[in-house]
């Protein structure tokens, strides 16, 4: 049953990223990185943490990947042509890329092939991640949150249209006439 | 029982195939993208190991790891729409003039 479950759902998140891989138009690679992130979220409620299941579902693939569609769509992004790449990199890449894959892989079997989950072990639960969260790591989660606003301030001074100045002499100038002028009538 | 090695096989290949996407497509948002499906791949090998340790720091790690991922996002896209707008082209090979050519 489990094995199963995973089957289905590695084979769907494979899936989903080949799918990335494969479209042109980056709104497709979105939504396929939103079914990839969906059925990693099922994989970690059979791994038991399900806190980060929901924390997946609620801020990866309602948050991050809203932002990114709602970007795509903001600058009408199509279909980019492709340029032609150097004759190594064409050559070489996709079986250095395979070898890097393979290499994963046969490491990981190597080291942890004989360890098997069981999964009647209690499930981590959430308590217990707040816990750690505000005891052991408090330091990372209060650099976080500056973190958070150096990013929020960065995202809003890189994506805010400046005026041109000019624009912004000529409305002053018309502001401070019309000061002028309710001053005069007063 | 699945072994753990099938999910950290899984693990490996999300993210060869977020590597795959970041070196071959030339559209700026889907090597944006492939950031975010190599770190998925990491977050599965963190919360498999999680499981098999029996141990809570992995979910903590895979928490920080999302809110990292929120805040480059949030950058991220900033800076791709300033790109656009001074450079008018998502392509990322036409983003060249720090080169020598």
């Amino acid at each position: 049953m489990q094995l199963t479950l995973f089957l289905i759902f590695g084979a769907l998140a494979v899936a989903g990223a080949i799918n990335l891989l494969v479209q042109r138009h980056p709104i497709y690679s979105a939504l396929s990185l939103v079914t990839v992130m969906g059925a990693l979220a099922v994989e970690y409620l059979l791994l038991g943490a399900e806190f980060i299941a929901f924390v997946q579902i609620i801020v990866y693939a309602g948050a991050i990947m809203v932002l990114f569609v709602f970007v795509i769509m903001v600058l009408n992004a199509g279909e980019v042509i492709d340029q032609p790449r150097s004759r190594i990199a064409a050559f070489l890449g996709l079986p250095i890329l395979t070898l890097l894959a393979i290499e994963l892989i046969s490491r990981v079997y190597g080291d942890f092939g004989a360890t098997t989950l069981t999964m009647g072990s209690p499930m981590v639960q959430t308590g217990p991640i707040g816990q750690s969260l505000f005891h052991e790591f408090l330091l990372p989660f209060e650099v976080t949150s500056v973190l958070f606003l150096v990013g929020v301030l960065g995202a809003v001074v890189l994506a805010a249209r400046r005026e041109k100045p000019q624009v912004v002499a000529a409305t002053r100038q018309q502001h401070d006439q019309e000061k002028a002028m309710a001053a005069a009538q007063r | 029982m699945v072994p753990l090695s099938y999910y950290l096989a899984l693990s490996a290949i999300l993210f060869c195939l977020g590597v795959a996407g970041f070196l071959f497509k030339q559209d700026i948002i889907t090597v944006f993208i492939s950031i975010e499906l190599m770190l998925n791949g990491v977050n599965l090998a963190f919360v498999a190991f999680s499981h098999a340790l029996h141990q809570v720091a992995g979910n903590v790690f895979v928490f920080f790891v999302m809110v990292v991922a929120a805040a480059e996002a949030a950058v991220g896209l900033a800076i791709i729409i300033a790109v656009v707008r001074n450079r008018n082209t998502l392509a990322v090979d036409e983003l060249s003039q720090l080169g020598d050519k």
